[in-house]
């Protein structure tokens, strides 16, 4: 393989990266404008960007793979891709509004490279492209939670966040050089070919829940989520919003590849009264354990970052129920979830951004009456957080049904019904307190009648994600098709 | 045709949410006309429908990869609940005809119910009816939450979450009956066909039927049903009972009866005299019958009288459906168009009519108030809704209750006794309420009389406006054409039950 060949594959990553090089660059330039202007020039160019990315990907070949498992493109990867380009073009015109920092260069190309990152995460098949794209995303992503110099808790958040993801990360790397020396190799069908047959053995134990520690840590879920929540408060609302949004898209998607092509012989089983060791009712624990409390927690937070911090904890744990499924329609229901979560959780982030910005903070009291004072974000909002708590019909319910409906497909006696029951639970208790939050925007009599100015790019934005939450909803099979399709094609 | 009641909602929801702000005569003219299109298409469905069949409006591939279609239709007990939205929506219209404040949101939401309404009892894919039933929970909790009256926010949460809760049972079974069958379907009709192992029906039938029962107000799960009443702005209360408690019901006849009948068969075994789900869903409907009149007669709130009557008539419903015979199954089909009528109408007077213009509920202050004088229209009007509410003959009432007496006569003869005395009580509640509110007691009376002409004097009551007049005429006439001539209803009602999707009715007939 020559490396203009390569470099053809690589292109959409490379273009990220050039595009990068030249924002940092063309912010030196305009040093002394404005903060918002310059916010939303390095925005704009970054979006082109990442739009050039996207039209490469769809000129790229269907199928390729570099140097066994390097580099794989099929078409699968290619759609997941081109969600993340998406949620980073959404993110970047979101955070348009933003004034937190003067190196607005630096953030626009931290934000591209987290997202080169989450690009070539997605494309691994190979354990240690898999590490080292996680960690070019991890690295990216604590610098982007600490960028907003004047908040204490950014730092703190960042802080947090580093430590607990430097200790996941060190549990991966074990979990996955164990991997390797059980199977000699660090290719994931390499590695299912040469642990086929031998069973559970306890070196293969130890590897299999270390692995799982690291990503669940990636995905908050419990119990390794304690930082989600920091983070979530702490961060600029951009950061949060692509912690929250790509950067779990792209640890879903991986997660899942590792656990069924990789450790394909020892999956187990978690169907009710016939439990067998394997990583089946590991991830369905985790799972069950993450909707509980996720739930729980959320409904006695006052911040909305807080809250959807938790909320997102429970959202991981419903995911991982397409984990667990181990199907086709699992994988199927896990990316149509992950991608519409992400979807509704950028314009989630989106609007209490704008709300922080124009009164001063993200508790329950800041919101109040916001439906009088800016009609078009709060009936976005009122979309997002129904889709959230899985209300038809918007994305969020039939991405719901859809896990649930694939994980009681997976094993014979109905599979995880009872984790479906679990989580079918907590989402009711869930309506609680997204309702909270709505009651606050619709219900509350806000404190001035004032209306709150909402730049014209945001609301366009906005109004599109919902619209597209909606339409989503409404017509699943657009993408479900999709996904199911390229499932298919890319043969696992 | 029929498809349209739900796209013009919806379509009305829009037109409202582009319309501009502080313009209530505009919105309040868009949700009317909207309604009252709804109605007149009910009403030209209802002209052209033949007896017996199954009318498929729409049937589409909607997401093929699971099976899941776009299928609307419509038998005699759909067509019957949907001109009983029709009618419904048009009276509350009538009813919040002096909304002023949000007065675009207001019926902004209310359409949207309607809508999710009219959706529920039109679509024959178990997926898109769960989609409609969920779509009608969200706009409720707003209506509550912001136009209501007493501890609205408590009411309205209550209310959503325990909808949420139901629909979640109900989410399990549909879940589980889907990939049961492996046939890759949501079609009732398709579902239907399929006999599901007999294990699975009998833990599928309760939860599914449980789950639906939860927003009939099935007795112990009823509680939401007197706060949400109370707290519910008078649109939002006629709308929960007149149409809201019937999705449940509904719910509970087309989906868990139809899909999971062997649910309905004996257990082989008795706990605690209990023999069956069917038993014990016949009891629990009795205790509500009775409960809800026993509880309604000790009320000092007059509202509270009527969400407790709602609980009651409910129990009629409930109880009709479990006796498993034509009669009394089409006995509770024709009490959720006269319930939703009556209640309709009951609320009406309650909410719009005296508490908006006294700004009490208190039955003991409006006894010193004999509204009767005051307010003649108001008080011929519930003097009529109420005789018609305790069963006298020449009302809707009267055949429905009738009806699924003599069905439970036929099945549960000791319960059907006991319900004919929760009757009586339905008669005393009635009536002790009518006496209270509007008639006052003459001791009392004379004394807060000269009391009232010393200090303030009367403050005249605005008069009762031409909306209500025509709002309680529309309900009024209904019921009594209903009465006079129940088969009009029945006899799109009745040949329903002949169809397969029926067939546990003429087994259960037959037992």
């Amino acid at each position: 393989m020559s490396y203009l060949e390569l470099l053809k594959l690589a292109l959409p990553e490379t273009i990220l990266v050039a595009t990068a090089f030249f924002i940092l660059v063309a912010d030196r330039s305009t040093g002394g404008l404005d903060r918002r202007l310059r916010f939303r020039i390095g925005g704009l160019i970054a979006s082109v960007g990442c739009a050039l990315a996207a039209g490469w990907i769809a000129v790229t070949p269907a199928h390729a793979n570099v140097m066994n498992g390097l580099l794989v493109i099929d078409p699968l990867t290619r759609l997941v891709k081109a969600g993340i380009l998406i949620l980073t073009i959404l993110t970047v015109l979101l955070s348009s509004d933003s004034d937190f920092t003067e190196h607005v260069g630096e953030y626009m190309a931290l934000i591209l490279f987290a997202a080169v990152g989450m690009m070539f995460l997605v494309s691994a098949e190979d354990i240690l492209m898999i590490f080292v794209s996680l960690e070019l995303t991890s690295l990216s992503l604590y610098i982007l939670t600490a960028f907003n110099k004047r908040n204490i808790k950014s730092a703190e958040a960042a802080l947090k966040y580093f430590l607990f993801g430097g200790m996941a990360a060190a549990f991966t790397l074990f979990g996955l050089s164990l991997v390797y020396g059980l199977s000699g190799s660090t290719n994931l069908h390499q590695i299912a070919a040469a642990l086929a047959g031998k069973g559970l053995d306890p070196l293969l134990v130890v590897a299999v829940v270390m692995t799982i520690v690291g990503f669940g840590f990636k995905v908050a879920a419990v119990p390794f989520h304690l930082w989600a929540p920091d983070a979530y408060e702490g961060a600029p609302a951009p950061s949060a919003a692509f912690i929250a949004s790509g950067s779990k898209v792209a640890s879903f998607f991986i997660f899942a590849k590792l656990l069924m092509i990789g450790f394909a012989g020892v999956e187990g089983s978690g169907a009710w009264r016939s439990f067998v060791s394997g990583w089946i009712p590991t991830v369905a624990v985790i799972a069950g354990a993450s909707m509980i409390l996720g739930n729980l927690a959320a409904i006695v937070q006052g911040s909305v970052r807080r809250l959807l911090a938790y909320s997102a904890i429970a959202h991981a744990g419903y995911a991982l129920l397409g984990i667990a499924a181990n199907n086709e329609d699992g994988v199927a229901s896990l990316l149509y979830y992950v991608l519409t979560y992400g979807l509704t959780t950028v314009g989630a982030f989106g609007v209490i951004a704008v709300v922080e910005n124009r009164t001063g903070g993200d508790t329950m009291s800041h919101f109040a009456g916001l439906s009088r004072r800016a009609p078009l974000i709060s009936f976005c909002m009122f979309v997002f957080l129904l889709s959230l708590a899985g209300i038809p019909p918007l994305a969020g319910f039939f991405g719901k049904f859809y896990l649930f409906a694939a994980a009681v497909k997976g094993g014979e006696n109905l599979g995880l019904l009872w984790l479906v029951i679990l989580a079918i639970a907590t989402s009711a208790v869930s309506l609680y307190y997204y309702l909270k939050v709505l009651k606050q925007i619709y219900v509350a009599a806000p404190e001035t009648n004032e209306p709150v100015q909402v730049p014209i790019l945001q609301q366009i934005v906005l109004g599109l994600i919902a619209a597209a939450v909606v339409i989503l909803g409404c017509v699943p099979a657009v993408v479900v098709d999709a996904l199911k399709t390229a499932i298919q094609a890319a043969g696992h | 045709m029929l498809a349209w009641t739900i796209y013009i909602s919806f379509l009305g929801v829009l037109v409202l949410m582009l319309l501009p702000k502080d313009n209530p005569r505009a919105a309040r003219g868009v949700a009317f006309a909207t309604a009252f299109a709804g109605l007149v298409i009910a009403l030209v469905a209802y002209a052209g429908f033949k007896a017996g069949e199954l009318l498929t409006i729409a049937d589409k591939a909607w997401i093929p990869t699971l099976g899941f279609r776009y299928q609307l239709a419509a038998d005699g007990v759909s067509l019957t609940l949907v001109l009983l939205t029709g009618l419904a929506a048009v009276a509350g219209i009538l009813f919040s005809w002096n909304i002023e404040h949000r007065a675009k949101e207001f019926f902004a939401f209310y359409l949207a119910l309607i809508g999710g309404v009219y959706g529920v009892f039109l679509s024959f894919d178990l997926f898109l009816l769960f989609v409609f039933y969920e779509i009608a929970i969200i706009p409720k909790y707003f209506i509550i939450a912001i136009w209501g009256s007493t501890r609205r926010e408590y009411g309205a949460m209550k209310l959503a979450l325990y909808s949420f809760i139901g629909s979640a049972m109900v989410l399990v079974g549909m879940i589980a009956a889907y990939v049961v069958s492996g046939a890759e379907t949501m079609s009732l009709v398709e579902l239907a066909k399929f006999s599901f192992p007999h294990s699975f029906q009998m833990w599928a039938f309760p939860l599914v039927f449980v789950g639906f029962a939860i927003l009939a107000g099935m007795w112990p799960f009823h509680t939401w049903a007197p706060t949400g009443h109370v707290a519910a702005p008078t649109a939002a209360s006629m709308l929960l009972a007149g149409v809201v408690m019937k999705l449940g019901a509904y719910g509970c006849l087309r989906v868990a009866m139809t899909l999971f009948p062997q649910g309905l068969e004996p257990w082989g075994c008795t706990v605690l005299g209990f023999g069956s789900w069917r038993d014990v869903f016949a009891v629990l409907a009795v205790i509500g019958i009775v409960y809800g009149a026993m509880v309604a007669l000790v009320q000092k709130d007059f509202k509270f009288v009527i969400g407790y009557s709602s609980v009651s008539h409910m129990g009629f419903v409930l109880l009709g459906l479990v006796t498993l015979n034509t009669i009394g199954v089409s006995g509770a089909v024709l009490q959720m168009f006269s319930h939703g009528v009556i209640a309709g109408l009951l609320f009406a007077v309650v909410g719009r009519m005296v508490y908006e213009r006294t700004h009490t509920r208190e039955l003991p202050m409006l006894e010193a108030m004999r509204l009767s004088k005051m307010l003649p229209f108001a008080a011929v009007t519930f003097v009529i809704a109420g005789v018609a509410s305790m069963g006298m003959p020449g009302f809707s009432g009267f055949i429905a209750e009738l009806q699924v007496l003599i069905g439970a006569w036929k099945s549960y003869p000791a319960l059907a006794i006991i319900t004919g005395v929760g009757i009586l009580i339905g008669v005393a509640y009635t009536l002790r309420a009518t006496q209270k509110a509007f008639f006052g007691d003459d001791t009392t009376a004379a004394a807060t009389a000269d009391a009232d002409e010393n200090s303030h004097g009367h403050e005249p009551l605005q008069p009762i406006s031409v909306p209500e007049r025509l709002g309680a005429t529309l309900l009024i006439g209904a019921s009594v054409l209903v009465g006079l001539y129940p088969h009009v209803l029945l006899k799109i009602i009745v040949p329903s039950f002949e169809s397969p999707l029926f067939q546990w009715i003429q087994k259960g007939g037959a037992q």
